[in-house]
């Protein structure tokens, strides 16, 4: 299977500030009752951009200035919680490509290296940066550059960081192991051989 | 012995490991996986977009637990989205081959509690399902991780998955627990102390005294919330203790396989002098009954404390914290957690749905009842544990006490079923997450502890010292 080389990723970038953003609050549990990852998309955040009564709350993504970005920012431990790849999935299917955050719940990450978004982690006070310049200007665009480890924004730059194995498989295109896993394949049956409860039923 | 001492996580990995891949990670084999509705839809229709079969049926075990409700027995549910969930799993195991612990096999129930009574969770082996509390497994002396749905479909096809290794923290507790504090307590306490991202990047090895003298039920409950503290894996080494609540399960094996199986499970517990990359020491009289106050399950104090107020932070973040947990809870800060009112009392889930759970709540809500106006729930985890709390007639004692007792499943611990929070109702929840809108309404407010404390406060309608509400010493 041929990926892309996921190498950096430019657009817009929205900020939804807050640490341990949990995966309940990115998707709330009862729009995983599906059997298609589909249509997660419009759920993202559901109940923070909403009241209770539906009413939007006038949340960061639903600011008209901030339509069509592809770069969500945030605080600390994002995606904390369950292991929920809707999670991901909804913030894909919602058009972002990319999260920059301070760090990330071990699970999110990886679900979100394995669907192709790079999540690379950022100093605060660099989020703060990057967070400042969108607020003055909504329509700046940022570079995600995975392979040179830096966001690019106006005439700035913040350095960035990111699990090496990450950023190998998104660089090199091997972000969705399931080929290599396959490859792997006569191995496995050795591996297994070796292990007695395997055999067992 | 081998010459180099070593960890369990390392041996397992080690047992497992297939091959290393480009990017570093490596390839690990996964014994035993479990599936079930929720995570496991979209990963059987990716594996047939891919002409895929699933490579080791024979360890592939589902069952259905997020979205059953459990006051309707009867399909089709109300619900159809629920109903098409369910087919959806039928369907997937009976073309592939899976065995599935539907209902009317009499062993269904929340997949962290079917795997070990079935005896499928078995030391020394590597575990995956899509699901963050899979660390649970881990009680057994398994490396045991919560997986997302890509995933599901990498081990319904490969039996493995692309993994970096963690680091390993060993957390020790020592000494005996003070009277009316337990195992739930013991995991609130070490969140708490380490943070809700204390543990990313490592696999929690929980030893010392007090896990020794733990039941296999009391180790779940810790393990299964081990991901809440960050940490992917928790465990504890086998010992005695496991291998005699393997013995005689469906699963385990018997004659000279079980005594080979012994000696095999004994070989992979961490060897002395092992190197860990962080090693924590409590002492077990410092553990308090505890409570949550905010929005997760850091957020929790002894029940003699104050709620937190944000002049007492500790930092910017922390205060920041607080104020947004106390909005939300609609919580006084400075002001004690005890005499809360509370509207609904949930006894169950993955954590604290056990037998021994509902025994001793039995054993201390006998003869009591349930306060005005407050709606109590008990769910056993599966349908095994609730016919052995029915045999005993745990089901009459709750019932008379007030508690509807439920059908097995997951329930209010995630409401993707009928049972949910209503607006802003305070929860007392003997389950593991305490997040924002996590009951199902979204102003809904969750507060976790032990169920015995739940117990206490359901009686009392109000967050309660269950040491003094049971006169426990």
């Amino acid at each position: 299977m041929a990926l892309a080389k996921i190498t950096s990723v430019s657009g817009r970038g929205v900020f939804v500030p807050g640490n341990d953003i949990d995966t309940d609050r990115i998707i709330p549990a009862r729009f995983m009752k599906c059997v298609v990852f589909d249509g997660l998309g419009e759920f993202l955040f559901y109940d923070v951009r909403h009241t209770p009564e539906g009413a939007p709350t006038g949340h960061p993504i639903d600011r008209p200035e901030h339509k069509g970005a592809t770069i969500l920012l945030s605080g600390a431990n994002f995606g904390c919680g369950s292991s929920r790849e809707h999670a991901p999935q909804a913030i894909h299917k919602a058009g972002f490509r990319a999260v920059i955050a301070e760090n990330f719940a071990e699970i999110f990450f990886g679900n979100s290296t394995t669907l192709g978004i790079p999540c690379v982690n950022a100093a605060r006070e660099d989020i703060a940066k990057v967070a400042a310049a969108i607020e003055a200007n909504p329509a700046i665009e940022l570079t995600v550059d995975v392979a040179a480890l830096e966001v690019r924004f106006g005439a700035e730059k913040i350095k960035i960081t990111q699990r090496e194995s990450a950023r190998d498989a998104l660089v090199n295109g091997r972000w969705d192991a399931i080929g290599d896993l396959i490859d792997g394949l006569p191995a496995v049956q050795a591996t297994a051989a070796k292990l007695p409860y395997m055999s067992a039923a | 012995m081998s010459a180099q001492p070593k960890s369990l996580f390392e041996k397992v990995w080690e047992a497992h490991s297939v091959r290393k891949l480009a990017n570093g990670q490596t390839q690990l084999l996964i014994g035993t996986h479990l599936i079930h509705e929720v995570t496991s839809p979209q990963a059987f229709g990716m594996l047939r977009d891919l002409g895929l079969k699933v490579l080791m049926p024979h360890r592939t075990f589902a069952t259905v637990d997020h979205i059953v409700p459990t006051n309707e027995l009867v399909e089709p549910y109300k619900d159809s989205l629920a109903q098409a969930m369910m087919d959806e799993l039928r369907k997937n195991c009976a073309q592939f081959g899976v065995t599935f612990f539907d209902r009317s096999t009499g062993k269904q129930g929340i997949v962290h509690i079917v795997g070990p009574e079935q005896g499928i969770t078995q030391p020394g082996t590597t575990i995956a399902c899509g699901d963050s509390h899979t660390s649970t497994h881990g009680a057994f002396g398994a490396i045991a991780f919560g997986i997302g749905t890509s995933q599901v479909r990498d081990v319904l096809a490969t039996q493995t998955m692309a993994l970096g290794a963690l680091k390993v923290r060993r957390i020790e507790v020592n000494g005996k627990l003070r009277a009316g504090v337990y195992a739930k307590d013991v995991i609130l306490h070490i969140i708490r102390l380490l943070g809700v991202n204390g543990g990313t990047g490592y696999a929690y090895e929980y030893a010392g005294t007090t896990f020794d003298g733990f039941s296999m039920e009391e180790r779940m409950t810790v393990c299964n919330m081990s991901i809440e503290g960050g940490a992917r894996v928790g465990y504890v080494n086998p010992d005695e203790t496991t291998f005699a609540y393997l013995k005689g399960r469906p699963y385990s094996p018997t004659g000279d396989a079980w005594d080979a199986a012994v000696a095999r499970w004994k070989s992979f517990a961490s060897d002395p002098g092992c190197r860990y990359d962080d090693v924590v020491r409590i002492d077990a009289a410092d553990i308090a009954p505890s409570v949550t106050w905010g929005i997760n399950p850091g957020q929790g104090i002894s029940i003699t404390e104050n709620i937190p107020s944000p002049e007492t932070a500790t930092s910017d973040d922390d205060r920041a914290g607080i104020i947004e947990a106390l909005a939300y809870m609609k919580l006084p800060a400075g002001q004690p957690i005890k005499g809360t009112k509370i509207n609904v009392a949930f006894l169950g889930s993955c954590t604290n749905g056990r037998l021994s759970d509902f025994q001793e709540v039995a054993r201390y809500i006998r003869g009591r009842k349930v306060a005005p106006g407050v709606r109590a729930i008990a769910v056993p985890g599966s349908q095994i544990v609730a016919l052995q709390c029915e045999k005993l007639g745990l089901d009459k004692i709750l019932a008379e006490a007030g508690f509807e007792w439920r059908a097995a499943g997951c329930s209010m611990c995630l409401a993707m079923n009928p049972d949910k929070l209503i607006g802003d109702e305070l929860c007392a929840s003997s389950s593991n997450r305490n997040f924002k809108g996590r009951q199902g309404s979204v102003t809904g407010r969750t507060v976790l502890m032990s169920p015995v404390m739940v117990a206490a406060a359901a009686v009392t309608g109000v967050v309660s010292d269950a040491r003094e509400v049971f006169a426990v010493n």
